[in-house]
């Protein structure tokens, strides 16, 4: 077994374990429920902003879009105003598509060599995976919003009511759980089988996909077959929201602890890991400026001084050549 | 020069399995003819930059200075604070693969490491290390390595099989750029004096000579003269450029490949007598007479020193504007740093062509034209004579060189041109053009011979794709707009397609220009036949 995943599998089972044993075996439910879940909080905010604000104080100091279309030129000549934006409308909406469509990677190829062809075929996989697994990861995170406000706002019922559109199952049955679970699998089993994914994978691919497979599956278990006391998970959520903390009376499962752990941990862990993307994605130099380098000046803040070889360098060194073959110079 | 395997065997070795090894396992092979010769000691003493004494990448000692793991971990971090890309691009990665397979390096040699997200792994898992608390804690399970001497001849390695196309930054969610990695790595093994001769002796000519090649003043007025007799001959017309001349209203550059090494001579003959149709009022500089920029290739501080020359050429002779030739990174530069580094280019007015009349607001700030915008506005506005027919032995299709294609977007311009001058015009297949187009193998740096079979295997996607359209519509020319395809392209096409020839666009606009007062043409610019198809059928 590659040892990237086994680091990664061997984690995040040992996380659960803590948390089952310490919540569920040992009665810690106010350091599981109440401390941890702020810890992570403060972790996940204060960790975001510093990272953000780390990437904010380097500088810019070039303008490098990468270009995928025709540049504004002249009148007649139709430029490509998304994929080579020269306005800040333009980079806003390059950005948009970028960041809520997965627009590059829907242009993703396959290259095969075919007899004595090269041949480029459009794949749609890990668009498709990923769109999957984004827009699922986005309707659960959403639907939980529910266990932090009262009264729940309209959006997140009017998306619960989408989500439970198939109408099967008590409770019934929403998509986005599933579907989560699905993207997150598919991701890890391309990683784990397509040999050139594989190769360049490392334990800090695996072990995000793994947690949250960890999340979705705790959450399936408890919805469709633990039943979890959702009364109860709302009481100590919300005094979690509302900074009356509590345990409920009784206390709750192992397996909600186990859930809530491995969402704690993966609040902490955002903001020291790759998946820091969801904010990079809109600092990247090579997408989020406009291509209008010749139209107006750039600035580098940190511009050096450097050594020139002046004209009259140049002329000192040739002057007797150039005179000689009746080029102008500027001392004869 | 080391022998490389014929087309057919080197094909049939393109292998895609996946080594048993991890990556980091496994050694660079740098064996003669898998390394760029490091540049002589000389050039680095002449820039003022650090020098190394002779020393070869098949050494196993590189004889490193004492301090070496400090003067990179400082780079690094500097770095990271002047650059904000490479900071996240170092951190946002999530290695999708999305560009494993977009790069043509990666296409023509099956080697993972040519793989851009590997490329980037190279530099990235020394930024654990060195600079993130989960790396320094966790060491390799977070992807963090140590870096060793060992490192450090992989990253001279695989930053020098990097054209900085930016091919995988299309491709990538995040525009992960690897030419922005590769240009940060370099940067770093520069820092060490790990520089390659076939970047750094061009630089160090264009610094004192104002060109890469070294082309003294008067020897480069004989160059331009010695074409002008051949324009005479050819059509009858005699041109007499002028050279450092004050008070013109343009300033013309080019890069100096078309002073010297075929095909681009012609196009340099294409431009003189284009200038001379439209009664062009510019000038030539033996100063200023480098359009590319090998310093891209080395360092930020380096390309500006060189590019400074435009600007103090342009102010010093009192032109209005900066007309520029064809040229791939050339335009990179000015299109991306020119301005940023140099300007602001106050001395100077936006640019507007004498003969149409139009002005070319996209390049209000920087006052600098691309040749190919020039010439289609003019043809546009049916300001040349053209006999497209002048061209009809050729059939005709266009490599978007990577720089313009993606710096810059480039894309219609020339192919406006193309279609004006000739009458047989074929696209590649669309996954090979425009923005997705392919290196000629051989960009930033890397077209020296003793990395041929790098060259070749880097080349293929594109050769691959020419073939395809000279098998389909018997395409003959490889038409382009970028000096170092001009002289790279033509090995390539000898080795993979070499029924195929290669030209810049303004040779075939020479051919096509009907000048005013010209004697009837018998042959194209290089003196060939107009219509070898006839010859062959009286024959």
């Amino acid at each position: 077994m590659n040892v990237n995943y086994f680091y990664s599998l061997l984690a995040v089972v040992g996380l659960g374990s803590v948390a089952y044993v310490g919540a569920g075996v040992a009665g810690l439910q106010g350091v599981f429920g109440i401390f941890i879940p702020y810890l992570a909080v403060v972790i996940f905010i204060s960790g975001f902003i510093n990272r953000v604000m780390g990437w904010a104080r380097s500088p810019v100091p070039f303008r490098i879009p990468t270009t995928c279309g025709q540049q504004k030129s002249l009148d007649w000549i139709q430029q490509n105003k998304i994929d080579n934006p020269s306005t800040l409308f333009g980079v806003i909406i390059r950005m948009f598509l970028e960041i809520v469509l997965f627009r590059s990677l829907f242009k993703n190829t396959r290259t095969e060599i075919v007899g004595d062809k090269i041949a480029y075929k459009w794949v749609v996989w890990l668009w498709l995976f990923a769109i999957l697994f984004h827009y699922s990861f986005l309707a659960v995170v959403v639907r939980h919003l529910r266990f932090f406000l009262e009264p729940v706002p309209f959006f997140v019922t009017f998306l619960e009511q989408i989500d439970g559109i198939l109408q099967v199952g008590l409770p019934g049955v929403f998509l986005s759980g599933i579907t989560l679970l699905a993207g997150a699998v598919l991701l890890l089993l391309r990683r784990i089988l397509i040999p050139k994914i594989n190769y360049i994978s490392i334990a800090a691919d695996y072990f995000p996909l793994l947690l949250i497979i960890g999340i979705a599956l705790t959450g399936l278990m408890m919805r469709y077959f633990t039943k979890v006391d959702v009364v109860k998970v709302k009481e100590l959520t919300m005094g979690l929201a509302t900074f009356h903390m509590g345990i409920p009376e009784g206390g709750l499962s192992g397996l909600f602890f186990v859930h809530l752990f491995f969402v704690c941990i993966l609040a902490a862990y955002i903001p020291f890991s790759k998946l820091m993307h969801m904010g990079g994605v809109f600092l990247s130099p090579t997408r989020n400026l406009a291509n209008n380098g010749r139209m107006k000046r750039h600035i580098n803040p940190w511009n050096p001084e450097v050594k020139f070889h002046t004209y009259d360098e140049y002329e000192d060194d040739f002057r007797e050549k150039m005179i000689e073959a009746g080029l102008p110079v500027e001392k004869e | 020069m080391v022998d490389i395997l014929k087309p057919e065997e080197m094909y049939n070795s393109i292998d895609y399995k996946i080594p048993s090894d991890r990556w980091e396992d496994v050694p660079p092979d740098l064996t003669l003819g898998n390394f760029c010769y490091p540049t002589k000691k000389k050039n680095q003493e002449y820039l003022g930059i650090v020098a190394k004494d002779e020393w070869s990448p098949a050494d196993e000692d590189w004889k490193l200075p004492e301090n070496w793991e400090e003067i990179i971990h400082e780079g690094f971090k500097e770095r990271l604070d002047k650059y904000r890309s490479l900071k996240v691009f170092m951190d946002i990665c999530v290695r999708c693969g999305a560009c494993a397979d977009k790069c043509h390096f990666f296409i023509g040699s099956g080697d993972p490491k040519n793989m851009p997200v590997l490329r980037a792994e190279l530099l990235r898992s020394v930024y654990r290390k060195d600079f993130t608390t989960a790396g320094k804690i966790l060491g390799s399970i977070a992807g963090a390595r140590k870096i060793t001497p060992l490192v450090i001849k992989e990253w001279f390695s695989y930053f020098y099989q990097c054209s900085e196309c930016r091919r995988c930054s299309v491709y990538c969610p995040y525009g992960i750029d690897t030419a922005e990695i590769t240009m940060m790595g370099r940067e770093l093994l520069s820092l060490l004096g790990l520089n390659i001769n076939w970047i750094l002796e061009p630089v160090a000519n264009c610094f004192r000579t104002g060109n890469h090649l070294g082309i003294q003043p008067h020897a480069l007025k004989e160059m331009i003269e010695f074409f002008c007799d051949d324009i005479e001959e050819i059509t009858g017309i005699k041109i007499n450029p002028s050279f450092n001349r004050k008070g013109a209203e343009i300033l013309f550059i080019t890069p100096s490949g078309d002073f010297f090494a075929d095909p681009g001579t012609y196009t340099m003959m294409g431009y003189l007598m284009l200038f001379e149709h439209i009664g062009l009022d510019y000038t030539l500089s033996t100063y200023a007479s480098e359009g590319g920029n090998f310093g891209l290739f080395t360092s930020s501080d380096v390309m500006k020193r060189l590019n400074g020359k435009m600007f103090a050429e342009a102010k010093r002779l009192g032109v209005k504007w900066i007309l520029g030739g064809e040229c791939g990174h050339m335009w990179r530069v000015i299109n991306q740093y020119m301005d940023t580094m140099n300007g602001p280019a106050d001395f100077l007015e936006v640019p507007k062509s004498p003969i149409t009349g139009t002005q070319f607001s996209n390049a209000a700030s920087t006052k600098m034209v691309h040749i190919a915008e020039f010439t289609a506005d003019l043809i546009k506005h049916n300001k040349l004579k053209l006999d497209p027919s002048r061209n009809d032995k050729f059939k005709v299709t266009f490599h978007d060189s990577c720089n313009p294609a993606r710096a810059m977007g480039l894309l219609d311009e020339p192919r406006y041109v193309l279609k004006g001058v000739c009458n047989h015009f074929y696209e590649m297949p669309e996954n090979t053009i425009r923005e997705q187009t392919f290196c000629c193998g051989s960009g930033s740096g890397l077209n020296t011979e003793e990395i041929m079979d790098l060259r070749m295997r880097g080349g293929l996607p594109r050769a691959n794709a020419v073939q395809h359209v000279h098998d389909k519509h018997g395409v003959n020319m490889l038409a382009c707009i970028c000096a170092i395809d001009r002289a790279a392209l033509p090995p390539l096409m000898d080795y993979w397609v070499p029924e195929v020839g290669v030209t810049g666009i303004h040779e075939l606009v020479g051919n096509a220009l009907v000048m005013d007062g010209e004697i009837e043409r018998t042959t194209d610019l290089r003196f060939e036949p107009l219509n070898e198809e006839e010859e062959q059928t009286d024959e």
